[in-house]
């Protein structure tokens, strides 16, 4: 009932393919962005922007980069931390050596060095698939993490080891760096994720995202239809590796403010990889979803006991959290094996025939 | 009656406010989770337990409750971050990051929030810069002081006693070991000894066997350590395996106890440098031991209390409470807020007749803060393993602060010129 399409006629080939041709989908979209851009930066406090909406969209845009290569492409991946290090490194350097030009510019430009170390360590995906490709990609990983300790040039030669963040302005408001205020850094790193996401929405629905599919599905089937399997999978590497890059250099320059080379170790991308796959493979939706049960989540079990009072250490509730949450990602995994953006299709189909379930 | 009823409600409403400002906020950021909880663990403890006595003993400083709330890190920085934001609202006087990771990611906010930092012989060295970083304190010696004294006492009381020699250096290969290095380097040209480095990546911590194959082709004549979390019993272990001679080894003053306790018997002759008395043999211990861990207030395990990292943790808490006590007397107010606390760090003057006063005679040396110097650079001593307890074996060390300062004024200017737009100092001084 709630999803009928019915009366809501497609006048042409654009309507009938748009992305979001249901119009309650559209709607509810708007009501998303609404709450998104007005209601949480109006209500939100500076616990609810720093801490959770930023880290939560920075990881949903690095997921959504996975989730092209992983789940559109099929091809598994661990380097993602290693090419969110890129993208940091290749932005503080950017931004140190040409300050005049406007930061925004390069966290975006930052992904294109991401692109092109991930299209390199991307090269032996055309002969290796599944766990051997997951191996290569570790090295690439274990290769990046080693040059961010080890090349001082990366980080200006710093003693510390570390880079850091100054502040930069926007249309003369601070957005990032100690003066920014925590609205002003949301929303910039809102209408980024919310741009790239678009633009992602766009490519896996058309050409290039079917093309993608194919090859996740049969390659050799692929090939035979006419499509070309290297470039085909060294375009996935490169437009996941931009997206992932674009969140590295978003995640040290809006969100940590400065960062040591662990801070793109194996476990992020562990943590990126669950997000996709607890998240739904292959589906832009999955990838908000996983970075919300795997990011917010465990804000949220951590301050349960103290708001209801009971009082634990906060050790042990991170241990309990610890469990909680990977006892629910097997949960998942049991019962939905498809990721959580398939039980949202099942929802929305039930909704649809309801309240006369054929 | 339904007024009366009213105005007993908005005269609670009004007070409310008025018992949350009687105390003072101190968060603890600790970490007794991850891979760095044995480290974490017993300063955790330590911290916690001397701000409870003083609670418990003094009814706070000045009269004024501490409220103590201590938050999980991790020792992760994401962790960290979101702590800091959980305890913002709450206005802390002051943070303990207690990682080199999260001091760097807030040394910028420190001078915005107005909340000072306090990295206890950790963090940025070049904090000590009072003038460029008047919100950080890294009291009571740098990582260059350490490697400095270090090498003054086994060069045999000056670094140039080290010509011709070979000295091995086993390091945490990350900021804070990394950190160390140029000053080691500079000092291997200058004095002419041959240094040889072993760098040992967060991931292979407990995976050092390549090092010490390494260290055993090598031979050098010293053994320096810079290590942290499993890092270190494994490293007293891998030497033991190794035979390599205890008392050429060395450490910088993370090894606890517990590190070198569990590589058995052959860890006897351990060295690590350490600016504090061991053990619990002082008035305040007493105290934390009768009214904290007696009273079952105390996470401590058995076994944790006086040991060396529990000592650090003390220590910690005590800079924490002379701070807020300095910024009593500086303002004359009870009810210290971030900005105060600040002032009262800059004018802190521990003598050893305070020391005495507040139940720690002889357990560190004096320590003076002023505005330009937020470090002291003070000295440290050796102190030796002898299978159950830590012996002291040598007299105070004091920095080649020739040499360091340098660095520090160095890294200092770097670190304000990188960061294009650092505020220059306006903060006023009280201690002239």
């Amino acid at each position: 009932m709630f999803y009928r399409e019915a009366g809501q006629f497609k006048t042409s080939y654009a309507a009938d393919m748009a992305i979001f041709p249901i119009r309650q989908d559209r709607i509810g979209l708007a009501i998303i962005l609404f709450v998104a851009f007005v209601v949480i930066p109006l209500t939100g406090d500076l616990f609810v922007l720093n801490s959770m909406m930023i880290p939560f969209l920075i990881l949903s845009l690095a997921a959504i980069g996975l989730n092209l290569l992983t789940g559109y492409t099929g091809l598994l991946s661990l380097g993602s931390a290693g090419f969110m290090g890129v993208g940091a490194y290749a932005c503080y350097k950017l931004e140190t050596s040409f300050p005049q030009v406007n930061i925004v510019v390069w966290i975006l430009a930052s992904g294109f060095a991401s692109s092109f170390v991930g299209v390199i360590f991307g090269l032996p995906s055309l002969r290796i698939k599944g766990f051997y490709l997951v191996v290569a990609t570790l090295a690439a990983q274990f290769f990046l993490e080693w040059a961010f300790a080890r090349v001082p040039w990366l980080v200006n030669y710093n003693e510390s080891g570390a880079i850091e963040v100054s502040t930069h302005r926007l249309f003369g408001i601070a957005i990032l760096g100690p003066a920014a205020s925590p609205v002003a850094r949301y929303l910039v790193t809102l209408s980024i994720v919310t741009v790239m996401a678009w633009i992602a929405s766009n490519i896996v629905h058309g050409r290039i995202g079917r093309m993608w599919m194919a090859v996740r599905d049969m390659d050799i089937a692929a090939e035979l239809i006419g499509i070309r399997l290297l470039n085909a999978k060294l375009l996935a590497f490169a437009v996941s590796s931009f997206y992932i890059g674009v969140a590295g250099a978003l995640m040290v320059y809006l969100w940590l403010g400065a960062a040591e080379p662990e801070a793109f170790n194996i476990d992020l991308s562990f943590s990126l990889l669950f997000m996709v796959i607890v998240g739904g493979l292959g589906s832009i939706l999955g990838a908000f979803l996983g970075a919300a049960i795997l990011h917010l989540l465990p804000i949220v079990l951590r301050s349960a006991p103290a708001t209801l009072g009971i009082p634990i250490p906060g050790a042990i509730v991170e241990h309990l959290t610890f469990m909680a949450i990977g006892i629910l990602i097997i949960l998942v995994l049991i019962l939905e094996p498809h990721g959580l953006a398939q039980l949202w299709r099942t929802v929305k189909q039930k909704l649809r025939v309801w309240p006369f379930p054929y | 009656m339904k007024s009366k009823i009213l105005g007993a409600a908005l005269a609670l409403a009004l007070t409310a406010p008025a018992f949350a400002e009687d105390s003072i906020y101190v968060p603890l950021f600790t970490y007794r989770t991850g891979a760095f909880a044995g480290s974490g663990t017993p300063i955790a403890d330590g911290m916690h337990d001397y701000l409870t006595m003083l609670n418990e003993r003094d009814g706070g400083i000045g009269g004024v409750k501490l409220s103590v709330d201590e938050c999980e890190t991790g020792y992760d920085t994401k962790k960290g971050l979101e702590c800091y934001d959980t305890v913002k609202p709450k206005n802390p006087v002051l943070i303990n990051p207690w990682s080199t990771g999260i001091t760097l990611s807030l040394i910028p906010k420190a001078a915005v929030d107005k909340i000072p930092i306090l990295s206890m012989a950790y963090g940025l060295s070049a904090a000590a810069r009072g003038d460029v970083f008047p919100w950080i304190f890294n009291p009571p010696v740098t990582y260059w002081d350490g490697a400095s004294e270090i090498l003054k006492y086994i060069g045999g009381g000056s670094i140039d006693g080290l010509k011709g020699k070979t000295v091995g250096y086993l390091y945490f290969d990350a900021a804070f070991g990394r950190e160390a290095l140029p000053f080691f380097q500079a000092e291997a040209k200058g004095a002419g000894f041959d240094l040889k480095l072993y760098p040992v990546a967060p991931a292979d911590m407990q995976n050092q066997g390549s090092k010490w194959l390494d260290i055993r082709r090598d031979k050098p004549d010293f053994l320096v350590i810079y290590g942290w979390g499993a890092m270190n019993p494994t490293a007293i272990k891998e030497a033991v395996k190794a035979g390599f001679p205890m008392d050429r080894i060395v450490s910088i003053w993370w090894p606890n106890d517990a590190d070198a306790a569990s590589a058995g018997d052959g860890a006897k002759g351990f060295k690590e440098l350490n600016w504090h008395g061991a053990g619990a043999d002082y008035p305040a211990f007493a105290d934390i031991k009768k009214l904290v861990l007696d009273a079952g207030k105390s996470q401590a395990a058995a076994g944790e209390f006086g040991s060396t990292l529990y000592g650090h943790g003390v220590y910690n808490s005590m800079l924490i409470a002379e701070a807020i006590a300095s910024a009593q007397k500086v303002t004359g107010k009870k009810v210290v807020n971030g900005e105060d606390v600040r002032r009262g760090l800059e004018s802190l003057n521990i003598d050893a007749a305070r020391l005495k006063a507040i139940g720690l005679d002889g357990f560190a040396p004096s320590l003076k803060i002023t505005c330009a110097d937020h470090n002291s650079h003070g000295a440290t001593f050796v102190q030796q393993w002898d299978g159950a307890k830590w012996v002291k074996v040598s007299d105070a060390i004091t920095s080649a602060i020739d040499k360091v300062q340098p660095l520090i004024d160095d890294a200092a200017k770097g670190y304000a010129e990188k960061n294009a737009g650092w505020p220059a100092r306006t903060e006023g001084c009280d201690s002239k």
